[in-house]
């Protein structure tokens, strides 16, 4: 857990440092979001169709889709808007990952949509059988969205409650808008009781706390086949993206400074074993971001490609 | 023969038996009422949602990414406009993903005036849909039609939106759909919901065949040599009256009914433009930024040289909305006289 919470936050320098550069127009990720997105993806049933696991993401997400076990260099790829950029060819932006081979749906980047569409996979799921449950996630300011209240709704229909895990990651901000200005509710996770869905805000800064916390929700959902609403307490380490600078900020509980501290302290890592880790992948990351600074960028004669799919 | 209404209703039917549909869903599309105008009665995959647009459009792409295949319907199209964001992404995430993921599903909506629907029971779809690349746009002006796209549209890999001219939902057709009785009245009993209790009522559906009408393609209704007519939906049969109507008059109009409006059926107008050298274009949306602007644009740029009259449009007016009182319905969209006025002028205009 540990080994992929510092590749995930290497990996989100890399793109930060990237787009300082100008290799790529813009930064947007999950710098602290680790604690609960490296669990998140160890826990989720990979595979395709709906007897796995489906991810309709929010655009912090790459500590889990790390954990899941995807290669870094795409994302780097997609940074450089690069041809070879495997989840959208050059078209969207950091962040923005797609694989259908994981169930991993298209992040897109209109706040709240995802929490519409998740009730659908979770509804082909339920008639399906097995085991399999859809996931979604996002942020504490998009609840405000109708989307959100769709999402309860849809999931929480009398005879037709869906097994849906609906996450939200609440790092108290809306690019400059705190939440304590907009949102009159205690916790976003009290909107669940109206629907009568089991609903608990825990802290997401805490690996171990989140990974528990996480295999009990989703093992609910996986076999009640009803849905869990799931409020996160994260920290946002870099500001909000690009467009706000992109600077770390010293104010916030960085969860894995929080949870290296606790491995030292309990003798499980020296801080030496430690750094050499985090050295490791910035050596690998600046490896492949200077390979990927080399790539071609899509063909123009590309935007007509896919607009439609076609029988093969 | 069967109305547009039974015409979707038996496609449907065809479709959840034949072409994997698994979900019919909207408000009230589900027993007892099967849909406000009663095209989904009796359907095994039929379901009410809950009242919510969003959720609606939602749904159905998240089915159709886990592999489901629905049907959705926004009651009315007026409802649809709060979705527009969700109807892009369908449009766009094939584009988007890279080929990664495709959508197969398909949004139905009733469109148009005619049942005096006053503000918000009248709108058009078509300036709008067509305005969202990455889908396919259909408009059926009949019940065969009607049939035939709802089955090309339920075997599409991409999103099909599907608008349903309400005025004509009523109206019976005119050519037998493969399958359909011979007696009227045998077909209502059959598959018409009745009225009253309907707790133990089960359509009997006839043994329906499979028709499908290409998506891409249009059709000539009428042909004629000195004026082309183009149009879809609600006004296409106002636009075939007129042209029978006017032949007596010396008028020799060709009608072209598009049926598919994203992609549409280019080679088809552009044969009929270079044979009359006039075109009218008919639909009821509002006239600025219109669907038949760009086919006025298009006409304009590649077939200048042919013409001996300047395109035409015809087009609901730009105002709000159509207001409920007759006079004000009737002066807001195009309506016979005025089609047939603007046949008989174009077709007699000299510079
Ligand atoms: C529908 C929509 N409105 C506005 C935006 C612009 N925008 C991008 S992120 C954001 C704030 C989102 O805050 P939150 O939901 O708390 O997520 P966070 O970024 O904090 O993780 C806004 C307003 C958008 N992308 N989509
Ligand atoms: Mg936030």
């Amino acid at each position: 857990m540990h080994d992929l919470m510092v590749k995930a936050r290497v990996l989100e320098e890399r793109l930060i440092q990237m787009y300082k550069q100008g290799h790529g127009y813009f930064w947007i990720g999950g710098p602290g979001e680790e604690a609960f997105n490296v669990p998140l993806g160890l826990l989720m049933k990979k595979g395709q169709g709906p007897a796995h696991d489906y991810l309709h993401a929010h655009y912090r997400q790459s500590a889990t889709v790390l954990a899941l076990g995807e290669e870094p260099i795409g994302a780097l790829r997609q940074m450089k808007n690069t041809a070879t950029d495997p989840y959208s060819g050059g078209r969207n932006f950091a962040g923005h990952f797609s694989r259908r081979e994981w169930n991993i749906a298209p992040v897109s980047s209109p706040i709240e949509v995802q929490y519409a569409m998740a009730p659908g996979t979770a509804l082909v799921q339920k008639r399906h059988g097995g085991d399999g449950i859809s996931i979604v996630t996002g942020g504490d300011a998009g609840t405000a969205e109708g989307d959100f209240a769709s999402c309860l709704v849809w999931s929480s229909r009398p005879g037709n409650e869906l097994p849906l895990l609906i996450i939200v990651t609440n790092n108290k901000w809306g690019i400059s808008t705190p939440a304590e200005t907009q949102h009159g509710e205690t916790r976003v996770s009290d909107r669940g009781k109206a629907f009568n869905i089991r609903s608990k805000t825990i802290d997401g800064n805490d690996p171990i706390t989140a990974y528990q916390e996480l295999k009990e929700a989703m093992e609910y959902v996986r076999k009640e086949r009803k849905p869990f609403l799931m409020e996160a307490m994260v920290s946002r380490l870099y500001g909000h993206s690009s467009a706000s600078g992109a600077n770390f900020v010293g104010n916030e509980v960085d969860c894995l400074a929080q949870f290296e501290a606790r491995l030292e302290k309990h003798g499980l890592l020296t801080r030496q074993e430690m750094d050499d880790l985090r050295n490791r992948y910035t050596e690998e990351m600046a490896a492949m971001a200077r390979q990927v600074r080399d790539e071609p960028l899509p063909a123009p004669e590309t935007i007509w490609n896919h607009i439609y799919a076609e029988r093969k | 023969m069967a109305n547009m209404a039974q015409a979707v209703r038996m496609a449907l039917h065809y479709a959840e038996e034949h072409l994997g549909v698994t979900d019919i869903f909207g408000e009230d599309v589900g027993a007892p009422l099967g849909g406000v105008f009663t095209v989904t009665q009796g359907l095994k995959t039929a379901w009410n949602s809950p009242l919510d647009e969003r959720g609606i459009i939602g749904t159905a792409i998240g089915i159709a990414m886990a592999g489901g295949r629905p049907v959705a319907e926004i009651q009315f199209a007026d409802y649809i406009y709060n979705t527009i964001d969700l109807l892009k992404i369908a449009g766009n995430t094939c584009w988007a993903s890279h080929g990664d993921w495709n959508l197969p599903m398909v949004v139905k909506t009733p469109v148009g005036s005619g049942i005096r629907g006053s503000i918000y029971h009248s709108h058009s779809f078509d300036a709008t849909a067509t305005h969202i690349p990455g889908w396919k746009i259909v408009i059926p002006s009949n019940p065969l039609d009607a049939y035939g796209l709802m089955i090309s549209a339920c075997q599409e890999l991409n999103p099909v939106m599907y608008l349903e001219p309400k005025a004509l939902l009523r109206v019976k057709g005119e050519e037998r759909i493969p399958g359909e009785p011979e007696d009227d009245r045998q077909l209502s009993k059959m598959i018409d919901a009745p009225l009253g209790d309907r707790s133990q009522w089960k359509a009997q559906w006839p043994q329906l065949e499979a028709y499908a009408v290409p998506i891409g393609k249009g059709k000539v209704v009428r042909e004629g040599s000195q004026v082309t007519v183009v149009s879809y939906g609600r006004t296409l049969p106002l636009c075939k009256k007129a042209a029978d109507e006017l032949a007596s008059q010396g008028v020799d109009a060709e009608v072209i009914d598009l049926r598919t409006l994203w992609p549409y059926d280019w080679e088809l107008i552009k044969a009929s433009i270079e044979k009359t050298g006039r075109v009218l274009y008919v639909n009821e949306d509002t006239e600025v930024t219109n669907f038949g602007e760009h086919l006025v644009r298009r006409t304009v740029e590649e077939l200048f040289y042919k013409l001996l009259a300047p395109p035409r449009l015809l087009a609901g007016k730009f105002v709000p909305g159509i207001g409920l009182a007759d006079t004000l319905e009737m002066a807001s969209v195009p309506q016979q006289g005025d089609i047939t006025a603007a046949i008989h002028a174009l077709a007699g205009e000299q510079p």
